[in-house]
């Protein structure tokens, strides 16, 4: 950029769905893809009379959440009523907090493209209870399905310290997989587990002077593609708006737009954020919630070690590629059977191997995680060990994993069953290999005269032990005696 | 004696042996109902088939030998606020007039559990917003004394079936004395317990932190039977006390025995601002405990004076909100001429709700609103902690504090319906008590020169129920002003 400089600055407002069983202030059975309506009481349609009462479960969900982004959570928080009119919300308020959310600061560790990480800043991480549906497909009438309302969503507001389209499908990215290996949340983009809402402009330097554009705030997204794509193209509409207009961030001139995934572009919804007032005001059904310590240590307790931790840990400890790390802490019971099969003995780039490879691609047939795939950690340490002591050959590895996955059972038995341990027995081999050389004069004249078909010769010679031991005899064990009998 | 001459509790004690059959009280009581209903108009609903059919089960439950609840075969009656899946629940509402909830009330199953049989449900205050039951929208009630004038409000059906002997006790609901003014103006016992000591769930929301459920009966005894059955705590409800903080015990147990030592807070200044004939049956009232040896204590309650502009800030504020979703959408009444969504709330809501009701809804919706919200709601609870300071210094020095229930007796129908301040000021004496939780009761305690009851308003600490009754029943046993009866 010739005539000026600028910055993309992006922060991110995300929604999560809480994987409690129950919705966040009745007792009704969360589910999705259910018959509409089918999952609802009178608490969260909203009946004369009724009283919300706190799913403890999904609040400890939150609790947890806010600890592995390291936000401070509050030993004192209470609950609001947001109100709005719209259909899709029964009582016309939402049941959400205000002013003491009970997560504090934080922060997120993001991967970023060259390998390091980068803090972004969380600004806070409240509960609140999700709307219905409204469904607009039924001609002259619309219609509202209520099976998601009153389900308990987390709402995680981020400080604008994203600079790049790829920074921000990180976060979102990385959220996704933290919530994954807390077990909070299922965050199924495409069930609609996580929505994310960028509010994006530029800080643009020109002749010295700091301008920065109006933001755009891109509603419900919920691909990790759209999140990155419409953030590129804001930066580039607001590039060229800026070019063409100059036009500057004001009060209360942000804008909001949707995601046309069709054409690729973001489309105008409100010209000006409308100056909502929801009235907020203490929900008096409610009883404050206090955070004891001993209720804090009891989540706290619940933390695991974080998948960017993990993959760190996979690429420092065991000597691992970037991309390979990655893949293993995909998911929490992935990396966590490397981990076990490793610290069981296993060698690491050998059990890497069988789990990105041969793992990785049976998963993604069966449609599951290389961890769901029945294989424990001992027997897969087992299996490595087998390879690394020659029992069995890497290929033989290959086939018995597959087998373990299908049939299950002992690595050794099933390498017994498919008849794959290797021969190492000296003796029956040195038998084997006197047959050879006995067989072959002119193979083992090759050899010996270190001609240029010498090692062509020995390849065959080895080639005929093995058909001998009907390619059961360990290779390294042929090849000592071979080299060894013909003097080499 | 006969069947109409009984309280709840010797009725209760007669079916119980097996000397009076329920059915013939419920025959005998709807004969009465359709002799005397309809000068009264106590009742929205009755329920007679139902009410038949639960009075044979008793019968037959007692003819078998078996145990009975502590309410068997007595007919009772059920403000129309509380849910119940027999008829209709309008809240004497346009808006809700055909509404049939799909639960019952906890108060109802509670009954239901205690043997007692409904009758109906009665008549108030659009939901519960009024002082002479003169705002339903669906039914005028007069007073069983004087049918010129108002039954006192919300609960002024209750408080007149119980007075006219329509039923043998009624359930209420008091947010700023809706069961103490009716009771006193109709002459019978009217008990708020403490807010949190009965479950609001099914309790259609006016103001959620003052709404609290209680019992009109003809004695004090029959106050002390009913709060026996309803109290305790819910877990649908989270402002329900629970059982370890706040024990539910048997209030009729030792109700005839007087407190000892007994010390009464009486704020002189507030007597005087009552009528005359007010005036000196409440000095009457308090020379008849003098006599019993009592000690009379003056306290000044100098934040007293604010609780009616508290209440209508808080109150309203509550209601705005609680009320937002009778809005034509999901049930409820829905405007025929609305032609779209707009329409649907904003004509569903003009035509469904009576001018009280809008005028609360307004002004909590402003008190709400961003810019007001630190100057009217937050000011408002402030002054609300020093109303309950003002309760918690007089009960350093007393047991109770007694004071009028109101400052006048029943008023003309139409006299104060041009004048809502005026209307307001009516509450002035019983709205404290909502602000600060505690217990507060009405017992008859004389009559004015036009014929009219007076009634005696005493309040305890919260959750002293047990000593607010045994109190209120020293004064009933050393008078005779809850045995008469309105002509019939
Ligand atoms: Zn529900």
């Amino acid at each position: 950029m010739a005539e000026f400089d600028y910055k993309l600055v992006v922060g991110l407002e995300i929604h999560v769905h809480l994987a409690a069983r129950t919705k966040m202030f009745c007792g009704c059975e969360m589910a999705y893809g259910e018959q509409a309506n089918t999952r609802v009481c009178p608490v969260c349609i909203g009946m004369p009379g009724v009283l919300p009462v706190m799913n403890r479960t999904a609040y400890e969900y939150a609790v947890l959440t806010a600890l592995a982004l390291n936000c401070q959570v509050a030993s004192f928080t209470k609950w609001d009523r947001k109100s709005y009119y719209y259909p899709d919300l029964p009582k016309n308020y939402q049941i959400s907090q205000y002013d003491l959310p009970l997560g504090g600061p934080g922060y997120i560790e993001i991967p970023l493209e060259s390998g390091r990480t980068k803090k972004v800043r969380i600004t806070r991480a409240h509960l609140e209870e999700d709307a219905g549906k409204n469904i607009h497909t039924l001609g002259n009438f619309s219609a509202v399905d209520l099976n998601r309302a009153g389900a308990p969503l987390l709402e995680i507001v981020t400080e604008p310290d994203m600079n790049s389209p790829q920074e921000v499908g990180a976060l979102a990215r990385e959220l996704q997989r933290i919530v994954r290996y807390l077990g909070v949340s299922e965050a199924d983009m495409q069930k609609g587990h996580m929505r994310f809402e960028p509010n994006i402009n530029l800080h643009i330097t020109r002749d010295g002077q700091l301008h920065k554009t109006p933001i755009s705030e891109v509603k419900n997204l919920n691909s990790f593609r759209a999140i990155e794509r419409s953030v590129a193209f804001e930066a580039q509409r607001q590039l060229n708006d800026f070019r063409e207009t100059g036009r500057t961030l004001k009060m209360g001139n942000k804008r909001t737009y949707g995601w046309d995934d069709v054409n690729q572009r973001t489309v105008l919804q409100r010209e000006k954020e409308e100056a909502h007032d929801y009235r907020y005001f203490p929900e008096p059904d409610l009883v404050p919630v206090e955070m004891s310590a001993d209720w804090l240590a009891e989540i706290r307790a619940r933390l695991c070690e974080l998948p960017l931790t993990m993959q760190s840990r996979f690429a420092v400890e065991y000597g691992l590629s970037d991309y390979d790390a990655g893949v293993l802490t995909a998911d929490r019971a992935t990396a966590e059977l490397f981990d076990r099969a490793v610290k069981a003995g296993a060698d690491a780039k050998r059990v890497c191997n069988l789990l990105t490879q041969t793992g990785l691609k049976i998963a993604n047939e069966k449609g599951c995680t290389v961890g769901q795939l029945g294989v424990d950690a001992e027997s897969l340490a087992r299996l490595a060990a087998m390879a690394d002591g020659g029992e069995i050959s890497a290929t033989a590895a290959t086939a018995i994993f597959v087998e373990m996955i299908a049939a299950g059972g002992r690595p050794e038995d099933v390498a017994q069953r498919l008849n794959l341990i290797q021969k190492s027995d000296a003796g029956e081999i040195e038998a084997m290999v006197d047959e050879a050389i006995a067989a072959n004069p002119e193979a083992v004249a090759e050899v010996t005269s270190g001609g240029k078909k010498s090692k062509k010769s020995l390849g065959f010679l080895m080639g005929q032990v093995m058909q001998k031991s009907k390619g059961q005899a360990n290779p390294k064990v042929v090849a000592d005696i071979l080299n060894q009998k013909l003097g080499l | 004696m006969t069947m109409d001459e009984f309280t709840a509790r010797q009725l209760r004690d007669e079916i119980a042996a097996g000397r009076l059959k329920s059915v013939d009280v419920v025959q005998s009581l709807f004969a009465r109902i359709d002799r005397v209903e309809p000068v009264v108009g106590a009742y929205l609903s009755l329920f007679k088939n139902e009410a038949l059919a639960a009075a044979e089960e008793v019968d037959r439950k007692v003819a078998r030998g078996g145990a009975v609840g502590l309410l068997a075969g007595v007919p009772v009656a059920i403000k129309d606020n509380m849910c119940t899946q027999v008829g209709a629940t309008t809240c004497a509402s346009k808006i809700l007039a055909n509404f049939h909830s799909p639960y019952d009330a906890h108060v109802v199953e509670r009954l239901k559990a205690a043997d007692a049989v409904i009758v109906g449900k009665t008549n108030m205050d659009e939901f519960a917003m009024g002082s002479s039951t003169e705002n339903s929208g669906l039914k005028q009630t007069v007073n069983p004394w004087d049918a010129a004038r108002v039954p006192g409000g919300s609960s002024g059906g209750s408080a007149a079936a119980t007075a006219a002997r329509l039923c043998y006790a009624a359930l209420g609901s008091d947010t700023g004395g809706s069961i103490r003014q009716p009771a006193a103006f109709c002459g019978v016992v009217g008990l708020k317990p403490t807010y949190g000591r009965v479950s609001r769930y099914g309790l259609v929301a006016y103001g959620s932190s003052l709404d609290q459920i209680g019992p009109l009966t003809v004695d004090v005894a029959d106050a002390a039977l009913m709060l026996g059955v309803i109290a305790g705590h819910d877990p649908r409800d989270s402002t329900s006390v629970d059982e370890r903080t706040a024990p539910v015990c048997d209030y009729l147990a030792r109700l005839d025995e007087p407190p000892a030592g007994l010390r009464i807070a009486i704020v002189p200044e507030f007597n005087a601002a009552a009528d005359i004939d007010t005036r000196n049956a409440i000095d009457e009232a308090l020379e008849v405990y003098r006599r019993q040896g009592v000690e009379l204590i003056e306290v000044s309650m100098p934040n007293f004076q604010y609780a009616v502009a508290v209440y209508y800030v808080i109150a309203t504020a509550e209601a705005s909100s609680n009320l937002a979703r009778y809005d034509g959408v999901h049930y409820g009444h829905r405007s025929a001429e609305a032609c779209d969504l707009v329409e649907v709330y904003s004509k569903s809501r003009a035509e469904g709700f009576g001018d009280e009701v809008k005028r609360r809804i307004m002004l909590g919706t402003f008190a709400l609103s961003s810019g007001y919200y630190d100057a009217y709601y937050l000011r408002a609870l402030k002054v609300r902690n020093l109303i309950r300071g003002d309760f918690m210094s007089a009960f350093e020095k007393a047991d109770c504090i007694v004071m009028p229930v109101s400052p006048t007796t029943a008023f003309k129908i139409g006299e104060k319906t041009a004048d809502p301040l005026q209307m307001y000021m009516a509450d002035i004496y019983t709205i404290a008590a909502n602000l600060s939780g505690v217990p507060g009761i009405s017992i008859p305690c004389g009559f004015d020169t036009r014929g009219l009851p007076i009634g005696l308003q005493i309040m305890t600490p919260a959750f002293t129920e047990e000593k607010l009754l045994r109190i209120g029943r020293m004064f009933e046993k050393h008078t005779e002003w809850h045995k008469r009866k309105p002509e019939a």
